[in-house]
């Protein structure tokens, strides 16, 4: 029953993780997946080709198998000395990019083609007509689907938990390991959670309605 | 116009503007273009016409590249149009387009709408953008409009504001695809009077359209098109009342009389 307020700190520790973890990982999440659409609708076939390239692979690997990936292959092949936190990092980002990168490209395709073509015959760059014109008519259409998305990748980084990552989920081994009753421990884990999702879709139901009178 | 001292040759190239070479290019196995040879005068008002599907709206796009071309070349002002790209781009910046559909950045207000393209692309600083953009919006009729988005508008008005963001760029040439197609009748008349009054003015225009009226008064040419080619072209006055092809012989009488 105590088993929260015995080890707030360590509680609160995890629960930190968590939201760092999942913002930032969201956010270079986020970042990638708009440069990947960018890359699937381009007019340059190579940069069309990479996008789907990965986010055929991204999309496709289990995240665990990436985290394996992550621990084991990209310190030996890419970047050795990532500290387990970096590595986390990039495994959750790039998985959740090719669903950003799937969930913005449907966005742009909800855009009417006369706008791009407007733009262009104005002279804009494909840059300038993607960044000015087509992404801020199609933001209103991936608002909902974003939020799926973060909500997602809130209760994925629990794997990294199993990674040896301070974070949420990990705690709920610490305190089993430590004898506490497992039903109270996970209801503890669970309400940390939910405090994190529910933050994430009130964000965006926020930004779906100011989006909304903007129009 | 006449400059007697350059020799006839120079006059004739430099005056040419846009000129397209043997253009093919199919959709699929549709052969939309077939060997269309045109050249456009600077100044000169040129009306496409024919059936619907005959190519003419295909034409009008290939000329600033948002259609692809199969085979030939397009120059403009002695320019061969370049491959997407930044300098595609620039050559579009000369070419002003306005389309069947207006295409206004639904994002933006009218103002921004005439604003975007000399900040952007012309670099033109804010506060010069934004007197341009009004006198332009004056000019065509809606300048009490500025500040609306486009779906506050008209048609009729939405259209006028399509021509003042593309006359924003100072365009050499400015192609209308259908640009009264959209609009409802008693609107088709404020759109074709700011038209009118640019060719007056002297600028190089290349219109598809279904309205013969316009044709007639502001054309110094007429091209009809028929399944991918042109197959005649002439004076307005010689073409509405004297056609030669028995194609646009049929195509006249079942649009003139009704």
């Amino acid at each position: 029953m105590n088993v929260l307020l015995d080890h707030l700190a360590d509680f609160r520790e995890g629960f930190v993780g968590t939201v760092l973890l999942t913002l930032a990982s969201g956010l270079l999440a986020m970042v990638l997946g708009v440069i990947i659409a960018g890359f699937r609708v381009s007019p340059v076939p190579p940069l069309r080709m990479f996008g789907t390239a990965w986010v055929t692979l991204f999309r496709n690997t289990p995240l665990t198998l990436l985290f394996l990936v992550a621990w084991f292959v990209v310190p030996v092949v890419f970047a050795p000395g990532l500290s387990p936190w970096m590595k986390a990092l990039l495994a959750l980002s790039f998985y959740t990019s090719a669903f950003v990168c799937e969930a913005v490209r449907s966005g742009i395709n909800t855009v009417p083609m006369g706008q791009a073509e407007a733009a262009r015959s104005l002279g804009m760059t494909f840059v300038q007509t993607l960044r000015l014109i087509v992404l801020p008519q199609a933001t209103r259409t991936v608002v909902a689907p974003l939020s799926s998305i973060f909500i997602a990748l809130t209760k994925n980084s629990a794997i990294a938990g199993a990674f040896s990552v301070t974070e949420l989920f990990g705690w709920q081994k610490t305190m089993s390991d430590q004898g506490y009753a497992i039903a109270w421990i996970f209801l503890w884990v669970a309400l940390g959670y939910l405090v994190i999702t529910f933050s994430i879709s009130g964000l965006f139901r926020l930004l779906e309605r100011r989006l909304g009178v903007a129009r | 116009m006449t400059n007697v001292s350059v020799a006839k040759e120079d006059v004739a190239t430099s005056d040419e503007l846009v000129v397209l070479r043997s253009v093919n290019k199919h959709f699929g196995a549709l052969h939309v273009l077939q060997d269309i040879d045109l050249t456009i005068a600077r100044g000169e008002v040129v009306v496409v016409i024919g059936p619907s599907g005959s190519g003419k709206s295909t034409l009008c796009r290939t000329i600033n590249r948002l259609e692809t071309i199969d085979s030939g070349t397009i120059t403009i002002d002695g320019k061969p149009l370049p491959h997407e790209g930044r300098e595609l781009a620039r050559l579009r910046a000369d070419v002003g387009m306005v389309f069947q559909s207006f295409n206004l950045f639904a994002h933006k207000t009218v103002l921004e709408n005439v604003m975007l393209g000399q900040v952007k692309v012309r670099k033109a600083d804010k506060k010069q953008a934004e007197e341009k953009a009004r006198a332009l919006l004056d000019r065509v009729g809606v300048g009490t409009q500025a500040d609306k988005y486009p779906a506050q508008l008209s048609g009729g008005q939405q259209q006028r504001v399509a021509i003042a963001r593309a006359l924003a760029m100072d365009p050499k040439v400015m192609l209308f695809d259908e640009p009264t197609s959209a609009l409802d009748p008693e609107m088709i008349n404020e759109v074709l009077e700011v038209m009118q009054q640019l060719a007056r003015e002297g600028m190089t225009m290349i219109v598809v359209t279904h309205e013969m009226g316009f044709a007639r008064s502001a054309a110094n040419r007429v091209v009809f098109m028929a399944d991918g080619r042109i197959v005649e072209q002439a004076a307005p006055d010689q073409f509405f009342s004297n056609p030669r092809s028995d194609r646009a012989k049929d195509f006249l009488s079942k649009i003139l009389h009704h």
